[in-house]
């Protein structure tokens, strides 16, 4: 019989539902069969013309009928279509979860098209004052919500039933990852036997676009997309703007077997750490970083030997390939050259708001299907960053214990613990 | 009492009334006090302007400051004024370990661009092209740090170097809910000594106002108190510019270290009505009863919107409980949104820890409360969605 409580005599929480969406596909089996494969999700972008563009390639998720509805619809089917397959395989019931929901979820502003749409429904006064008048005499709350940080979070509470206020949050790119950190602690406090853990992230707009690449974050590979996002190469020149979204069932052990759920892995620890250098630059020593991966591995009980696998944040940018590696070498000391690292980002892009819980899936799928998914496009090793990346294909492997690093804008860094089985 | 209660050590307050505690309190004690309105600038809107503020005083670089819009800014700055209070600022040690929970929603659009947009796209039909030329020329790289929601965190981290953990709410007055809630269970199962926890709202900005005003919830015409709303033209909600941030800190923590205790935070607890289904006064009227009310008269500091169905709703349950006397602050301050909440709890706190309630906000409405509260009410009824309450209580 397994421990119920951790080393530190808290409830164990177990995964009992994994949910995915990203531009590989709907659900598990695709993702999974396409990420295996090294096969990339990156494409053109046709859903807005690329003019005046710098880049012009990105992973959105363009099947879904919400595709060309504005962030706000996306970022809710996103959500929904992940929590449904999470909630399905944890055998729960769809619309009486019964525990506490966590939505990682990019803010939310007016979409242009509706700003167009609003604005030039009459020719009376201008600018702003238009748009209020405007504004007012909607008879409609449609536009209304896209604009409320927690409508997504009240639909999804309503549709699957959760329990109490649904807390949404941002933590920039590590938002997905706090998500999951933050369903954890409220079952460890015993708050709950169980929380609905999402990150969805459909707002990759014009707008996004340009903004990101007004700060030189994004790659401007163009002409071969699916070869654009290069984590650890010497040539890789930024991120790939991404949507998707990522689900989990999180249970106390106790409670999920007691219903005889399946068990398909443990969070064993989470741990973060700030930093205050700059709002897009990490601090030049890895600090913050090197303080969250050892934060997550204390209070998951386990020593630096202890990880099999990182899943890294590697999202091809220069700035924070060089800096995870040189925090995960600092942590990991020279076991660092023979430990399997690899980015689904080389395939997927990067999700933003989805990306720690997209990761954690794909993680907690890596240990139960002892493969590695490989960090493609790595045909030009950077030299500096001397990693066993996984290099374009598949490994098969015997994984136990996963890190997954979630390392954001603004300074916020999130990291996951995960193991297959309980101990 | 037990050495992991939570207890408020800092208070970081800005309104159109001023900065600070002992500001607050002085006005807000005065009888009749007259609100800062400004009817011009936003007509048809009134708004509660900012007080006049050297952001220097609490962030020092001016290299920070132009990274920020005013948004920023002033949430930096309220975090400084409740780390200041709290006696943190400038300890390095206290800062590194310190936990931050900051409600947010997001920061300032630049309006000449969205502007020029919108009259270029009167005469062209190709509007997305239109957006592609304009946003990249004419937005400035940094402006979109000063809009991100958890940047907001970021910036506290930067000037304030709060930096054990930065998590970002975001749901308007429920975001303000969440993030004292959680702050408080942290310390509660002793995940956290101390936590910096609050949030900042400007309305000096169309898009703010035009973030209520897409369901005609804002107030127009004459400027009235926040429950004589009901039945005016527009939708009830009068807004302001303010910010209110909390230093929770495990009550051993505090006292090992010698500080001041303004008050100990009771159970804080929180709901998601099914408003459309008619839930609302059920809710309200349930977490009531979660929140442990003591006996005998209670002083209730209410974040109150003036939104009509919202506070026709709080006015109904709350008369229902003849022990509450109730103070809508948002008649003086205006709706200030994720900060609402922090905002209610902190003049609970003032309250018990200076033995002495507030005179009614409107006379009309709100009866006498005489003698010192030992518990204090504070409430925030989401103006659209979400609930939430807690109990302060004299430490």
């Amino acid at each position: 019989m397994a421990n119920l409580r951790d080393h530190m005599g808290r409830p164990i929480v177990a995964v009992t539902g994994i949910g995915v969406v990203t531009s590989l596909g709907v659900g598990k089996a695709d993702n999974w069969a396409a990420l295996t494969s090294g096969r990339s999700g990156i494409h053109p972008i046709t859903r807005f013309p690329v003019d005046h563009l710098n880049t012009r390639i990105s992973g959105m998720v363009d099947f879904l009928p919400s595709s060309s509805k504005g962030a706000s619809h996306l970022t809710y089917e996103l959500a929904e279509t992940a929590a449904q397959e999470a909630v399905s395989e944890a055998g729960l019931e769809s619309g009486d979860f019964g525990g506490p929901l966590f939505l990682a979820s990019p803010p939310v502003e007016l979409d242009w098209i509706d700003r167009f749409s609003l604005y030039n429904s009459d020719k009376q006064d201008a600018g702003a004052e238009r748009l209020l008048r405007v504004a007012r005499g909607l008879k409609e709350l449609d536009v209304f919500e896209t604009t409320q940080f927690g409508s997504i979070a009240d639909r999804l509470a309503d549709r699957f039933g959760t329990r109490g206020l649904p807390i949404t949050l941002s933590t920039a790119c590590a938002s997905g990852a706090t998500a999951i950190q933050l369903g954890v602690e409220a079952i460890r406090r015993g708050e709950c036997d169980k929380a609905l853990s999402i990150g969805a992230d459909g707002s990759a707009t014009a707008e996004a676009l340009i903004r990101f690449s007004l700060l030189s974050a994004l790659s401007t590979h163009n002409d071969i997309p699916e070869k654009a996002s290069k984590p650890f190469s010497k040539d890789r020149d930024g991120f790939v703007l991404a949507e998707g979204s990522g689900a989990l069932v999180l249970e106390s052990l106790e409670g999920a077997l007691a219903r005889g759920a399946a068990i398909l892995g443990i969070m064993r620890g989470c741990g973060e750490k700030a930093d205050d250098f700059h709002r897009t630059r990490s601090k030049p020593d890895g600090s913050p970083a090197i303080a969250a991966v050892r934060a997550a591995l204390a209070d998951a009980g386990l020593g630096e030997d202890e990880i099999d696998y990182v899943n890294a944040h590697g999202t091809s940018t220069p700035e924070n390939d060089k800096m995870e590696h040189l925090s995960l070498s600092t942590v990991f000391g020279e076991r660092i050259g023979s430990m399997p690292i690899s980015s689904n980002k080389s395939m997927i892009g990067h999700t933003l708001s989805a990306a720690g819980a997209v990761e954690a899936a794909f993680s907690l799928m890596t240990m139960r299907e002892s493969v590695i998914p490989p960090t493609i496009n790595y045909d030009n090793p950077d030299p500096a960053i001397v990693l066993d990346v996984v290099p374009n294909k598949k490994r098969n492997a015997e994984v136990g214990t996963v890190l997954s690093n979630s390392f954001g804008f603004g300074g916020q860094n999130t990291c996951l613990v995960m193991a297959r089985e309980p101990v | 009492m037990s050495s992991h209660d939570v207890v408020i050590t800092g208070i970081g307050l800005v309104s159109s009334l001023g900065e600070g505690p002992d500001a607050h309190w002085q006005k807000l004690t005065r009888p009749g006090l007259e609100p800062v309105l400004e009817a011009e600038r936003f007509a048809p809107y009134t708004i509660h302007p900012l007080p006049e503020i050297d952001w220097n005083l609490q962030i020092a670089k001016r290299g920070d400051q132009r990274q920020m819009e005013t948004w920023q800014r002033l949430g930096t700055y309220t975090a400084g004024l409740a780390l200041d209070d709290a006696g943190i600022k400038g300890n390095d040690e206290l800062c590194a370990t310190m936990d931050m929970v900051v409600a947010a929603g997001g920061g300032e659009r630049d309006e000449a661009v969205d502007a020029a947009i919108l009259a270029a796209s009167e005469s062209r039909n190709d509007r997305d092209v239109l957006l592609n030329e304009k946003l990249t020329t004419e937005l400035r790289p940094t402006l979109f740090l000063a809009q991100l929601s958890n940047l907001l965190a970021g910036n506290i981290s930067i000037v304030h170097k709060v930096t054990g953990s930065s998590r970002t709410f975001m749901g308007e007055e429920g975001a303000g809910v969440s993030a004292v809630e959680t702050a408080a269970a942290r310390i509660r199962s002793g995940q956290s000594t101390h936590v910096l926890v609050g949030g900042a709202f400007q309305t000096e900005h169309s898009d703010m106002l035009l973030g209520y005003e897409l369901a005609g919830y804002l107030h127009r015409g004459p400027w009235k108190p926040v429950w004589q709303r009901q039945g005016a033209e527009g939708g009830g909600v009068v807004t302001g510019s303010g910010g209110a941030f909390l230093v929770l800190e495990q009550r051993e923590h505090a006292k090992n270290r010698g500080r001041k205790i303004y008050a100990e935070l009771g159970p804080v607890v929180s709901g998601r009505a099914r408003r459309r289904q008619g839930e609302l006064n059920s809710e309200i009227a349930a977490l009531l009863k979660q929140a442990a009310l003591p006996d005998g008269d209670l002083l209730t500091i209410s974040a109150a919107s003036g939104a009509h169905a919202a506070t026709a709703a709080e006015k109904a349950v709350l008369d229902a409980n003849p022990a509450l006397a109730v103070r809508a602050f948002s008649t003086l301050t205006g709706h200030m949104k994720e900060a609402q909440f922090p905002f209610a709890v902190a003049l609970a706190a003032m309250a018990v820890d200076r033995g002495a309630g507030y005179p009614a906000f409107d006379a009309t409405v709100e009866r006498p409360f005489e003698g010192a509260p030992n518990s204090v009410l504070a409430t925030a009824i989401g103006y659209h969605q979400f609930e939430g309450l807690g109990l302060v209580k004299a430490a």
